[in-house]
């Protein structure tokens, strides 16, 4: 059953990054770009996606139990460190190059399976290199979340 | 400029409404990049699989009902595309989250941690775009979609 909903949650999620614009890399450049013809829709996307999920939130922090019984694991909200900083720039300095971040480059695997294939295929070599330099502290956090299945 | 707006406002919400969904149904932070990373290195747990076939669904959904990918996806160079996924895996994997991760749910989680994040990675994007878009005039031709 929650296979399920998490198929249906990733098509409504794929359906709004569509429907918002989100995927065409040509956009999202065009609001990155806020020294040339800057173009301010996708503000609208980040918007509407927060105040949308906001209440949700608020519900999470106070039941940490979902509707199926599972318990709702909500993440460190205090830690700033170089390690975010960092890591959060290198992101960038990919995201401004092509103009695509993870879930477009996922949807758009479904429009343009070579293209989108490369970029992906990609995130998971960047994702393996960054893993061999986690510290194991972090890497046992992970594998008590993943364990939880 | 408004039926654009309105557009992405819907598409927001639409976002908004599965992040509350993955959430309040399964227990689940819809973050992209760490459902993807955590899928790809094998991690038990299926309905990380099932999340990523709901977007690539969307994506085949949308081209056989005639949308195409985007034309500045597809006259981008593979180089480009390869060198972007990789900055793009390491830094979401070192930094924890995405545009969806820390930019909606962290956001939306009223998180000083993906404040940081978010505020980071936008203007470091911005930053890129500002250098490759006007002063560096070579690379426009390198890439159809460095040019909007």
């Amino acid at each position: 059953m929650k296979v399920l909903t998490a198929a249906v949650f990733g098509a409504l999620f794929g359906l709004g990054l569509i429907v918002s614009g989100m995927t065409d890399p040509a956009r999202v450049l065009g609001f990155l770009d806020v020294a040339g013809a800057w173009n301010p829709a996708l503000a609208f996307v980040m918007g509407g996606a927060v105040l949308t999920a906001l209440p949700a939130f608020a519900i999470a922090r106070r039941r940490r139990v979902s509707l199926m019984g599972e318990p709702i694991g909500l993440p460190d909200r205090r830690t700033v460190n170089a390690r975010l900083l960092i890591g959060a720039a290198i992101f960038g300095v990919g995201w401004g190059l092509v103009g695509i971040c993870p879930g477009p480059g996922l949807v758009l695997l479904g429009q343009n399976p070579l293209r989108a294939g490369v970029f992906v295929a990609a995130i998971a070599v960047g994702a393996w290199i960054a893993r061999l330099r986690e510290p194991a502290a972090a890497g046992a956090g992970l594998a008590a979340t993943g364990a939880r299945n | 400029m408004i039926q654009t707006i309105l557009q992405s406002l819907l598409g927001g919400v639409l976002i908004g409404a599965a992040t509350a969904g993955l959430l309040l149904v399964n227990g689940r932070i819809a973050g992209i990049s760490g459902i993807f990373g955590e899928a790809t290195a094998l991690r038990p747990g299926l309905w990380r699989w099932a999340f990523l076939a709901g977007l690539v669904g969307a994506g085949a959904a949308a081209s056989l009902a005639g949308l195409a990918a985007p034309q500045a996806l597809q006259a981008e160079g593979f180089g480009l595309l390869a060198v972007s996924g990789l900055l793009v895996g390491v830094g979401t994997r070192f930094s924890g989250g995405c545009t969806s991760g820390h930019g909606v749910c962290g956001l939306a989680n009223l998180s000083p941690r993906s404040l940081s994040a978010t505020a980071t990675f936008m203007a470091v994007a911005a930053l890129v775009v500002f250098v490759t878009h006007h002063l560096l005039p070579a690379h426009a031709q390198l890439s159809l979609a460095a040019r909007p």
